[in-house]
């Protein structure tokens, strides 16, 4: 049995608490242990509730165990150990703290059962993600992350809203199916919807992850997206606007990400391409659709995960990651290169890689259910992904032209955790059985067959011949340092330029007038308010002071300093605490 | 050629000034910085796309949409889905495309 209070959140959280009292080494193992303690405690784990308590009235659930948080949760246990490791030579306390609280809150939302401990763990969530991203401590990380968080406090307040309408509906927060039927879910939705940068709501994201430090974008690229992909999977499958909010996903992004320069925002521009998928199956609804989507998600933690540390590598070696300042890098980081490759064919589904075990289920299911429109996205889709992060992140890192850049391969932990994550997506993609035993429902699919196979090799490979010809003939557009606008140009400049004057000056100029109005009656009476107050405090302060002992001159001394006090305006907050508690003390008393 | 092109840029500038000892030249991996190495890949990919072709022959279809029944459905459709992304990215970049400064001014 295991003890009743810890779970996995709690594990990591209170475990991050205590890595600055680790040096050297033993902060290595320390670090690397924790989340192979939380793996141990998960195998412990019966399915059902386990771990329950009492707020308020309301049934509370941290622990609710079944097939579909176990996946999710052995694959946020893997990935924090891989990130871990990745990490270990950051020196830098709190990436560290962050990164394992970050991780630790992402597998509290995945195993709580009811709406509080999700909201909690939720915020949680969103926090420590921001420190991920100000790591950099650049600027742009300052800014980028400001916005970051601004982003997901709306989207939080938009599940709250949801949350606290759902239990004075339900009267109950445990949660389980919802589906799309009246305000709370659709408030409920959206807040997920954030967190799984659906489109519109995107823009977060291509903003805030490429600003991250080499280690820290592959614990950002993990958590945030899947835990939300998790809970729609729980909460709305079969919700029809999914099926078109993935369509949409896995099509526009992959243009952006044709024209990005940064290697790692083409990389989040994938991202979302690949959530589109994920969603898209979620909205399908269908067994094989619903499987398709949480494999497609364990799967792609692994091979973004490796592609985002292998443009981490070379961001730490090089200090670069723009295409037009790198190329050429496999002659000094061949490794750092397979493992990349290995990581591009996984994304792109290569047959033998993990991405077609998964991917194929959720377009086999579009299939089967005669979308025909949505599975000619998907297959387009599918082509396109080949097209910029199977082809264009390796290609332009490590072979187009060449930078001039020698350099070495990363160190020994950083080759590790690429070499781990490379090997289960050639794993899974050779044997998918045991992926497969772990899906919420028993799957009767089939990957490798001949057609498949073969239709899906013509895909990709014509893909990368147009890729080919387009560069041999000189037609493929040119990178160029540029920033192309999405969303967020919204917020960051209408908003800015635009809607804030604006707002400014009707609304501050409404204070201004409201001020000068109110002011005049308000101040009089504050006169008056401000004897009384004074008399109330002195009277229940000097009753306290005489229990004290404070007698004659010692007290006159300190009625004379309260009574400036009050007057200025200047009582610390801790006396104005202590005799509200007084207050209430003798509130009691009396009555 | 795109590979012969950079090959010649390669030669042509001073490699004192991007190695550092001649230990690291010897761990260099130079094997694309030969055309005929990049001529050879090229060959083997056309071939396998052959391959790919005729292996349609020898397989069992079982489609789910009249279309797949095509010859050669697949490659076309990745083909063209690829041309087509390349020039709607090249025309979006018209109306995106902004200064990389942009947001800092």
């Amino acid at each position: 049995m295991i003890p009743s209070v810890l779970t996995p959140a709690l594990v990591l959280i209170l475990g991050a608490l205590l890595v600055v009292f680790f040096r050297g080494r033993a902060k290595s193992a320390y670090l690397l242990l924790l989340p192979v303690l939380v793996g141990c405690l998960m195998l412990t784990f019966p399915q059902g509730k386990i771990i329950t308590a009492q707020f308020w009235g309301y049934d509370l659930v941290f622990l609710r165990v079944d097939k579909l948080s176990m996946i999710f949760g052995t694959i946020f246990c893997i990935m924090t150990f891989l990130g871990v490791l990745f990490a270990l030579q950051v020196k830098d306390d709190m990436q560290h703290v962050a990164a394992l609280i970050y991780a630790g809150s992402t597998l509290g939302v995945v195993y709580a059962g009811d709406f509080l401990t999700l909201y909690i763990f939720w915020e949680i969530m969103a926090v420590s993600s921001t420190f991920l991203i100000l790591a950099s401590r650049t600027k742009e990380a300052k800014n980028a992350g400001y916005r970051y968080i601004l982003m997901h406090i709306v989207g939080g307040l938009f599940l709250l809203a949801g949350i606290l309408i759902y239990a004075q509906a339900n009267s109950s927060l445990e949660f389980n199916y919802i589906g799309l039927n009246g305000l709370d879910s659709w408030l409920i939705f959206i807040g997920f919807a954030l967190n799984a940068a659906a489109i519109p709501l995107h823009a977060w994201l291509p903003d805030a992850y490429p600003m991250g430090t080499p280690t820290s974008t592959v614990f950002l690229s993990a958590f945030t997206t899947k835990s939300a992909v998790y809970l729609m999977a729980r909460c709305f499958p079969g919700a029809e606007p999914l099926i078109w909010i993935g369509a949409i996903m896995v099509f526009v992004p992959i243009f952006y990400a044709v024209l990005e320069n940064d290697i790692r925002r083409v990389l989040a521009y994938s991202l979302l391409n690949q959530v589109g998928f994920m969603l898209c199956g979620i909205g399908i609804g269908t067994a094989l659709a619903l499987n398709g989507a949480v494999a497609h998600a364990f799967c792609h933690i692994l091979y973004k995960a490796l592609l985002f540390m292998a443009a981490g590598s070379v961001l730490h070696m090089t200090g670069k990651i723009k295409c037009t300042e790198i190329g050429g890098l496999y002659k000094t980081m061949p490794l750092t290169c397979l493992f990349c490759i290995v990581g591009a064919a996984s994304i792109s589904a290569f047959p033998l890689f993990s991405g077609f075990v998964s991917k194929s289920m959720i377009v086999s299911a579009s299939a089967h259910e005669k979308m025909a429109l949505v599975w000619l996205v998907l297959q387009f889709a599918s082509a396109g992904v080949f097209h910029h992060a199977g082809i264009k992140v390796p290609f332009f890192t490590f072979f187009g032209h060449d930078s001039g850049i020698r350099t070495k391969e990363p160190p020994w932990n950083m080759l590790l955790a690429m070499g781990i994550a490379a090997f289960l997506c050639v794993f899974i993609g050779v044997y998918p059985a045991p992926l497969y035993s772990m899906l919420p429902f028993p799957v009767d699919y089939v990957p490798y067959t001949g057609a498949h196979v073969v239709g899906q090799l013509q895909l990709l490979m014509f893909g990368a011949l147009a890729f080919a010809l387009l560069i041999l003939s000189g037609y493929y557009p040119p990178e160029i340092r540029s920033a192309n606008l999405d969303v967020d140009w919204f917020y960051r400049v209408f908003f800015g330029r635009f809607l804030y004057p604006v707002l400014d000056k009707s609304l501050n100029g409404l204070n201004a007038m409201a001020e000068k109005r109110v002011l005049g009656i308000v101040g009089a009476g504050g006169k008056v308010l401000q004897g009384f107050i004074t008399r109330v405090l002195l009277f229940f302060s000097v009753n306290a002071w005489m229990l004290m002992g404070y007698r004659g001159k010692r007290l006159e001394l300190k009625k004379h300093k309260l009574y400036t006090d009050v007057q200025a305006g200047t009582l610390p907050v801790g006396l104005g605490a202590a005799i509200s508690t007084l207050f209430i003390v003798l509130v009691y008393m009396i009555t | 050629m795109y590979f012969c092109f950079e090959h010649h840029v390669a030669e042509s500038l001073p490699k004192t000034h991007f190695v550092k000892s001649g230990k690291d030249m010897k761990k260099e991996l130079k094997i694309f910085d030969n055309p005929r190495n990049v001529q050879r890949l090229l060959i083997g990919f056309y071939l396998s796309l052959a391959m790919l072709l005729a292996s349609e022959f020898f397989i069992h279809k079982h489609a789910s949409y009249p279309w797949e029944n095509f010859f050669g459905f697949f490659g076309v459709y990745g083909f063209v889905s690829c041309v087509l992304l390349i020039f709607l990215a090249k025309g979006l970049r018209l109306i995106v495309m902004r200064k990389e400064d942009y947001y800092d001014t």
